[in-house]
């Protein structure tokens, strides 16, 4: 990891239309990622991960989604005001993305060959023999076995580990600056799990790609990340370097996820703690903190208005009234 | 694959059989006969015709002197048109309808195709709406007004095409509006059968994976969409297919098509057993043979299906 920033997410807003409202999914989002630094997206299903990753290369489906403010900076170039020629050469190519399910995720009408030729014939300009030779070694450095013999096969000749193998190595195949894994792992069970994410983070950090990992499990973020955003309906509310996190969380909300981990190094006859409570239904939110029904700190001015930024020591932040100085005066 | 396809080939034999057994006997339990008239025939002119019909004897000797002339692909004498073989009726008519048949789902498949990519990609758009109001009106408008009105429009007022009559009389124009009015229903189907299918493919994740690789939307669209998004058009064509090349009493009556439609149609209502049979024959060997090509284009087109 290192200081220069290549991709800056500012004041990032997506919205959804339904029936019932106006669904605001990624509400004010910013943050940074330097070359190389593995970056973790937290939170509850709902709570706007997908969103904001899929917002970062322009392929929310307009309508119901549109992106409706904020700037995604990749090189200093905004990615949201560039024409769809330009984001296309970007996709796949300097950004590309794996996703939650590998069963579906491959077209299963075409054969792995056809998926990944395709990709490096586009955005390397190599010939198809030299794009399938590149394939093979992608495959290989993923860990499938005679890569020269299961190219030419379809996704359901492969298992689901096997799935996001290729997925993995089709991602990389373009030596892409960042990868975007949108919970790379919860559809796999937990031994392939390790395996998968162990590949990714050998892989990644030999190519010295940049990823964004999203998911909802702490334990896959403690693991594999430098530093964390803490996500709850919409926004950000709390980030910092892993260990920051870990250690000593600020927010409530963050508080309860870690305190709601199983622990295996303590012994313990009580229940296993759960945040109270359900995620917010996301329509039509008003102005407040979205967490204070659930937060046992809640105070008066958290229905009020929403909290803002408070900044810690080592780079770590938290929005939550606890902290913000108007408080701490009263 | 190949053991497959002898075994599913070899399973017309029985399938026929039942089928030809079934019908043979169905129809005799039918009230009437081919000689049934208003005014009745005399009796001793009826015992003749019976005689010469082989239809005095045992019900069971009849079915096994019709199995034996099927076997050498006889089908014996029209009871109706007396001066006809059925498989005269069969040989003029057939041909005719089966290439206007052809030609009609031709037309349907490629317009209804691509209409159905065209509303699919501009979903809730007006080119969508267009497509839409079309299809539905293909499919709830019937022939028999669809035809007369095509008839009025480029016959009568136009007069760039001929009303009717066939291509003997007025070479291959004769084709243009039978064929396009017995399309238009089966094109408007597979508009909206392709519209719908296509729009649910664009929603799958592999969609949004082609995407996310840079593709253009023309490449996800050839490429990613097309071959998954056309399995349902595939299967409603085998039944379609059968159901077109068969003949439609409407289209060959409206038209004057010499077609097979109009005499398969009258054989029921004549009691014209031969005919009947003829037809039940007929319609389920193209049946068979139709869904046996649809199942191998679908093994074509999807790769976890495998014929074992």
């Amino acid at each position: 990891m290192s200081d220069e920033v290549i991709l800056q997410v500012k004041d990032l807003k997506t919205y959804f239309t339904v029936d019932e409202g106006i669904v605001k999914a990624v509400d004010g989002v910013s943050f940074d990622l330097h070359r190389g630094e593995t970056l973790g997206i937290v939170g509850e299903s709902g709570s706007g991960k997908s969103v904001t990753n899929l917002s970062i290369i322009n392929l929310i489906s307009t309508p119901p989604g549109k992106i409706v403010g904020g700037e995604v900076l990749f090189h200093g170039k905004d990615l949201l005001k560039m024409s769809q020629n330009e984001i296309r050469e970007i996709r796949g190519n300097k950004i590309s993305m794996i996703f939650q399910d590998p069963m579906t995720s491959l077209n299963p009408f075409l054969r792995i060959s056809t998926q990944m030729i395709e990709t490096i014939m586009l955005h390397q300009k190599i010939d198809k023999k030299a794009a399938k030779e590149k394939a093979i070694e992608m495959l290989k450095l993923a860990g499938i076995p005679a890569p020269e013999k299961r190219i030419d096969q379809y996704p359901h000749q492969f298992s689901g580990g096997m799935r996001q193998r290729v997925m993995i190595a089709m991602a990389l195949s373009c030596n892409p600056e960042i990868l975007i894994a949108d919970e790379p792992t919860s559809a796999l069970d937990v031994t392939i799990q390790a395996q998968i994410l162990e590949l990714m983070r050998e892989l990644t950090r030999k190519l010295g790609t940049a990823v964004i990992l999203i998911t909802h499990s702490l334990g896959v973020v403690a693991g594999m990340c430098d530093t964390i955003c803490v996500m709850y309906a919409g926004r950000i509310v709390e980030r910092g370097r892993t260990e920051q996190i870990f250690e000593s969380p600020r927010h409530p909300y963050t508080q309860g996820l870690i305190h709601s981990v199983p622990r295996l190094d303590q012994e313990t006859k009580d229940r296993l703690y759960s945040i109270p409570g359900q995620p917010p239904n996301v329509i039509d939110l008003p102005d407040c903190c979205p967490f204070y029904p659930r937060c046992e700190k809640a105070m008066d001015i958290c229905r009020k208005k929403y909290p803002p930024v408070t900044s810690f020591e080592h780079n770590q932040s938290a929005s939550c009234w606890l902290y913000a100085k108007e408080t701490q005066n009263v | 694959m190949a053991r497959y396809f002898i075994r599913r080939a070899l399973s017309v034999i029985p399938t026929l059989f039942i089928v030809i057994t079934l019908s043979f006997f169905l129809i005799r339990l039918a009230p009437g006969g081919p000689f049934a008239r208003e005014r009745d025939v005399p009796e001793a002119i009826l015992q003749n015709l019976l005689k010469r019909y082989h239809m005095d004897e045992p019900l069971f000797k009849q079915y096994l002197r019709y199995m034996g002339d099927i076997l050498r692909w006889d089908f014996g004498p029209s009871y109706r048109y007396r001066d006809l073989t059925v498989n005269e009726i069969i040989d003029h008519g057939l041909p005719v309808s089966m290439s206007l048949g052809v030609i009609s789902l031709a037309l349907a498949v490629v317009g209804g195709i691509a209409v159905g990519i065209i509303s699919a990609l501009n979903q809730n758009k007006w080119q969508d709406y267009v497509a839409v109001s079309v299809a539905v009106i293909g499919i709830s408008v019937p022939l028999f007004v669809m035809g007369p009105v095509l008839q009025l429009v480029f016959g009568m007022r136009l007069k760039i095409l001929p009303i009717g009559q066939w291509v003997s009389t007025h070479g291959l124009k004769a084709i243009i509006l039978p064929a396009v009015t017995l399309a238009f229903p089966y094109f408007a189907y597979i508009a909206r059968l392709s519209r719908a299918s296509i729009l649910e493919v664009l929603r799958s994740d592999y969609i949004r994976t082609a995407r996310a690789k840079g593709l253009k939307e023309s490449a996800v669209v050839w490429k990613h969409v097309l071959k998954g998004a056309l399995l349902p058009v595939v299967t409603y064509l085998g039944p379609a297919f059968s159901g077109i090349v068969v003949g439609s009493i409407v289209i060959e009556s409206v038209f004057l098509v010499p077609g097979i439609g109009r005499p398969f149609v009258q054989s029921a209502l004549n009691r014209d057993y031969t005919l009947i049979m003829a037809e039940v024959v007929v319609y389920s060997l193209i049946l068979i043979i139709a869904n046996l090509v649809v199942d191998i284009i679908y093994g074509l087109l999807d790769p976890r299906i495998s014929y074992k």
